[in-house]
């Protein structure tokens, strides 16, 4: 039998390229391109009065200068608002270059074409833009006193105002035995892919056609943009995503202004145009996300069952809305996690301030709301003087209770339905592996040496593989070469592997003989685009699907030709054979020879495929009426809904009694992402998540001043964690197959980062035993926090059922 | 992030580094490992006219350890000096303060005298050339100079050296026998740039402290050294006379600093990070002093 290869934890294809500088990004492309500089706004909300680039025309080697006034037609209207919706009532976006008005600090004003890079930003450095500045509103709380507009006609600063209920929560909290309101926050952080965006492009005026490249994570997306920005037919534009350094999200958003202005450019000047964003312009110009303050009012009763549970989110968007309410949409429904709420209500308001725009970073949304369910469900637990699992636990939908509609719309405009799940289960290996029940003493004996711990949790479930479609193709050559192409793009996530992976289980084929290709419009013009931990199962999908077309294609040309039933073959590396008969065979090569049939023998192998080689019918055409010639084929799969996966991580902090340094010296994971492709790609991509949810409890934020400009816009001052700040990540998994599609798998991209907030903030709040409501949280916070708790300002925990060093368990501390 | 154009010398003695410096004067910028430098220019926060790249000047590139300090030329690398085994026998102090020098790519890069020239407050090694009463040996258009550490830091990134010299080695004096030191800081991350941190040297004869000095990193404007004597001297490590006078120490060093806030941490935060790492750093010195003497 073929090597099970589904499942397996294989090392990267990819790798090896990858490692050894074999990749080819955005800025390894186009050495004879000209390069585009920007000048971007340094005031966050102000009117252009003036732009005198005369002196930058005399900067030799500059090749043009453009302001929004030389955008023609559609290039210079405002950029797409790529996911309306009906509640975004007030809209807006920016323009490819700004148009009188400037909406945060970065905003693109001036585009200078240059023989190269450096002589572009000398030719910047010589713009003067003469600005009126208009009042600033940075932060939330700005932006939802009105008092001061973003936009001149968006009251209120309200992009949206959104409301969600179900079941009759006034009346459930009013009956409710108990109740509780949190106000929480949560601040601003951003992907930070280690390649910024990019663009390449390349105009072949006799043919009239466009290639770009873009470090994108929706090649097809940005072709259909760019072709209707600047009236191209489709057919002549080719968008190529080559090897991207990360994504995390910002790149799915398009088209970006220089997406539309360096191909404008180099359509204009018969040249080849790049731009490759430097850091700083991408902290201040691509965009970040998170920030949302949050009011959360909850009803439950004696034994700690929600009963109603009503949410305010006030939700950051920036200056401008191109992505639509995503995230905060996201939030509202993702919030509820692994519970049953009860009866649910969630209101938000999408607010403009003027800071850079907001749109989806890994965990897209649910890192803010897993806070607020997790953070609400602590404090049940310390009010009922209840364990904080066995809280948890008691408001699990249960695996019998699936599939569990929620009764509400998730971000796909689709029900809220979860397909598969075992909280239960997941609870219980991860209170195994953190040691949850043997906690006390672990603490007991911290404080007799003087030190403070504290042990959290926090439990998600995460809507994956979104729609609409993805596709797959295939095509296996006379060499037995086996190509696959899907539409979405890579970012590093290793779909040259799973994808791969599956084929070959699928076709019965090596490994070694199967190439995919990602992200190139020439090989699928048909694609949505790599987010919403969306590429296994749609892609995946798709190209388990195509791969089955083509198995039932090849057991046919071959039971044909060996004159056997297509039931009584198997395909084993590569080879058709006879089950029970192995020695009567033929290589599905040789399957590709017979499916197409030739009349020039251009090598040994295709004279067997020309017209006077063998036997044939002669009232039979060559190619059969059902049939095309080649062994490939092409599937696609659409699925009604997402499929929900869940995770549940759990941490052992330690705090500095004196300088509040925050130390994690544990962190567990459990994940479920149904059938795993390959483990080790999972964890990875686990790992990679929890590193990032590190960076947003403990370091990132991003420091706006009351002028708009943001103060830590580099790598020195915006503290992504190194290597050195993430812990050791204990992971396990289990595998609750997806109902919903060939392969049963789960998206496994963003889960990691999801809950990291939620975790730590428990985690400090057990050791300190004050409420944590504000993340990130670093040592100067928390030590100010111990100072204001000391105050009497932040009332203690009630703390009843903690395990201290106090063993007095009281009667309703579970057993366990 | 591409530096203004500039003219990129490349002398090969200290004469033609000099003489060069003294044509163009504050026009001029000395380019060595460039790991502040750099980023600077990359930034435009700086578009000098000239950068005196003096990576080929020859004899720069020595450790030197004498009875009386270790001489680091203007081309030692951090990673090269943290590396010495001489230097390090002589004052282990500068290993002890190197490693928290950013991250090894940095080190193996940039150099130590350059750190000194940038004068950041922020800086490891400055605070380590004040706490070992260092000097910095200077050429100029008139020959050389020698410039003690606490005449040549002038204020943040402002030295005595003028635009026509170039530091073409730094002292560290050397402590007394008996002596242990240790370093210490705080980052909001490994190898960043340090919200507090403090070096100590520490002397123990006949059992008790005969001598004891600290200086501090990123919560003073220039480097300056805060004297323990007062605070120690007589008092034996670890015993109970010895709280109290950590207690005296963090008084003073309380009273010495002058942090001032940014987005990391308030002006507070640091002085009591300082005080609190001051407290923690001592007895490791201590317990060094005992094993040297």
């Amino acid at each position: 039998m073929t090597t099970q290869m589904f499942g397996a934890p294989i090392r990267r294809k990819e790798d090896p390229r990858l490692v050894t500088g074999g990749g080819r990004y955005l800025d390894d492309l186009g050495h004879d391109a000209l390069a585009a500089a920007f000048v971007r706004s340094p005031h966050a909300h102000a009117r252009i009065v003036d732009i005198d680039a005369s002196e930058a025309t005399e900067v030799e080697g500059v090749v043009g200068i453009y302001v929004h006034e030389d955008l023609p037609g559609r290039v210079g209207e405002p950029l797409p608002l790529l996911i309306p919706h009906p509640t975004l009532t007030h809209g807006r976006t920016g323009y490819a270059l700004a148009k009188d008005e400037v909406n945060h600090v970065g905003e693109p004003i001036v585009m200078v074409v240059a023989t190269d890079r450096y002589v572009a930003e000398d030719a910047c450095q010589r713009i003067r833009v003469t600005y009126d500045q208009l009042p600033v509103v940075v932060g939330i709380e700005a932006a939802r006193s009105g008092e001061l507009l973003v936009h001149d006609d968006v009251p209120d600063n309200v992009a949206a105002h959104m409301l969600q209920e179900v079941g009759d929560v006034e009346a459930a909290m009013a009956a409710a035995p108990h109740t509780l309101t949190l106000d929480l926050d949560i601040e601003r952080s951003a992907c930070m892919p280690m390649e910024g965006k990019g663009v390449y492009a390349r105009w072949d005026r006799d043919r009239g056609e466009l290639r770009m490249y873009s470090s994108t994570q929706t090649s097809t997306g940005v072709r259909a943009a760019v072709a209707a920005k600047l009236d191209l037919p489709l057919a002549k534009v080719e968008c190529i995503a080559p090897d991207v350094g990360g994504g995390f999200g910002v790149k799915i958003v398009h088209p970006w202004p220089e997406e539309v202005l360096v191909p404008w450019a180099a359509i204009l000047l018969g040249r080849p145009v790049k731009w490759a964003e430097d850091r700083r312009e991408h902290f201040i110009s691509a965009a970040h996300e998170r920030g949302q303050l949050q009011q959360v009012t909850v009803g439950f009763d004696d034994d700690g069952h929600l009963l109603a549970l009503d949410v305010k989110l006030w939700h950051d968007n920036g200056a401008y809305t191109p992505y639509g309410i995503i995230v905060p949409i996201i939030t509202s429904t993702q919030l509820l996690g692994p519970y049953k709420p009860g009866t649910y209500r969630c209101e938000f308001w999408s607010l403009y301030t003027n800071t850079v725009l907001v749109t989806p970073y890994r965990g897209a949304g649910r890192p803010q709301g897993c806070f607020a369910m997790e953070r609400t469900m602590d404090a049940i637990a310390d009010e009922l003087g209840l364990d904080r699992a066995e809280v948890r636990s008691r408001n699990f939908i249960l695996p019998t209770e699936m599939p569990w509609d929620h009764g509400l719309l998730f971000q796909d405009g689709r029900p809220l339905k979860y397909d598969s799940g075992d909280f239960p289960a997941s609870l219980a290996k991860l209170k195994d592996l953190v040691g949850w029940d043997d906690f006390a003493d672990y603490r007991r004996q911290a404080e007799s040496e003087g030190r403070k711990v504290g042990l959290g949790i926090g439990c998600y479930v995460e809507g994956t593989g979104v729609g609409p479609y993805e596709g797959g193709h295939i095509q296996i050559e006379t060499s037995g070469r086996v190509n696959v192409s899907t539409g979405l793009t890579s970012q590093g996530q290793g779909h040259e592997t799973v994808f791969a992976q599956i084929v070959a289980q699928e076709l019965g084929v090596r490994m070694e003989d199967v190439f995919v290709t990602t992200g190139d419009t020439r090989k699928m013009a048909y694609a949505v685009g790599t987010f919403a931990s969306r590429a296994a199962v749609m892609s995946g999908s798709a190209i388990a699907l195509a791969a089955r077309n083509v198995r039932a294609k090849a057991l046919r040309i071959a039971a044909d030709a060996l004159e056997v039933s297509p039931e009584d073959l198997e395909i084993v590396e590569g080879t058709v054979r006879v089950k029970g008969a192995p020695a009567t065979s033929m290589t599905l090569g040789t399957v590709s020879v017979l499916s197409n049939p030739l009349r020039y023998a251009f090598d040994e192998a295709a004279k067997a495929a020309t017209q006077f080689a063998g036997t044939f019918d002669p009232d039979k055409p060559p190619v059969a009426e059902d049939e095309e010639p080649g062994l490939e084929g092409k599937d696609f799969y659409s699925p009604t809904q997402a499929t929900f996966a869940n995770g549940m991580h759990a941490a052992i902090v330690e705090t500095d009694p004196v300088t509040a340094e925050i130390r994690i010296l544990r962190y567990c994971v459990i994940h479920d992402c149904g059938t795993m492709i390959n483990p080790m790609i999972v964890e990875g991509q686990v790992h990679g998540g929890v590193a990032q949810g590190v960076g947003g409890a403990l370091y990132e934020r991003m420091a706006y001043d009351e002028s708009g400009q943001l103060l830590n816009a580099s790598f020195m001052d915006f503290l992504m964690p190194y290597a050195s700040e993430v812990p050791t990540i204990e992971a396990d998994h289990l595998e609750t197959p997806s109902p919903l599609n060939p392969l049963g798998i789960k998206g496994a991209g963003e889960a990691g980062c999801i809950p990291v907030s939620a975790v730590i903030a428990s985690a400090i709040e057990d050791a300190e035993g004050f409420p944590i409501t504000r993340m990130p949280i670093s040592p100067y916070d928390l030590w100010e926090l111990r100072r204001r708790h000391a105050d009497g300002e932040i009332p203690s925990l009630h703390r009843t059922s903690r395990t201290t060093s106090t063993p007095s368990p009281s009667s309703k501390e579970p057993t366990a | 992030m591409k530096p203004a154009p500039f003219e990129h010398h490349a002398p090969l003695t200290v004469e033609q580094a000099v003489s060069v410096l003294t044509e163009v004067g504050h026009d001029g910028k000395v380019l060595a490992g460039g790991q502040s430098l750099i980023p600077i220019l990359n930034m435009r926060l700086a578009s000098p006219a000239h950068l005196v790249d003096i990576n080929r000047v020859a004899g720069l590139d020595t450790v030197e350890v004498t009875p009386e300090a270790v001489r680091v030329g203007a081309l030692v690398r951090h990673a090269g000096l943290e590396r010495s085994a001489e230097a390090y026998a002589a004052l282990p102090l500068l290993r002890q303060a190197l490693v928290n020098v950013a991250h090894p790519a940095i080190r193996n890069r940039g150099t130590t005298v350059g750190s000194i020239a940038h004068a950041d407050a922020a800086g490891e090694m400055p605070a380590i050339l004040a706490l070992t009463d260092g000097v910095v040996e200077v050429a100029g258009p008139s020959g050389s100079r020698e410039v003690a550490w606490s005449d040549f830091f002038l204020g943040a990134l402002e030295t005595s050296l003028a635009a026509e010299e170039l530091a073409v080695a730094v002292r560290f004096g050397r402590f007394p026998a008996g002596t242990g030191t240790a370093f210490t800081e705080a980052a909001r991350r490994h190898g960043d740039y340090a919200m507090a941190g403090v070096g100590v040297a520490l002397t123990v004869a006949d059992g008790v402290v005969s001598g004891a000095r600290a200086s501090f990193v990123s919560v003073t404007d220039v480097p300056s050294v805060l004297d323990l004597g007062p605070a120690l001297d007589g008092v034996e490590p670890g015993s109970g006379e010895w709280d109290a006078a950590l207690d005296t120490v963090a008084e003073a060093v309380r009273g010495h600093v002058e942090p001032e806030g940014d987005i990391h941490a308030s002006a507070d935060y640091r002085r009591m990070l300082v005080t609190e790492l001051t407290r923690r750093v001592l007895p490791q010195a201590a317990d060094r002093a005992g094993a040297i003497a």
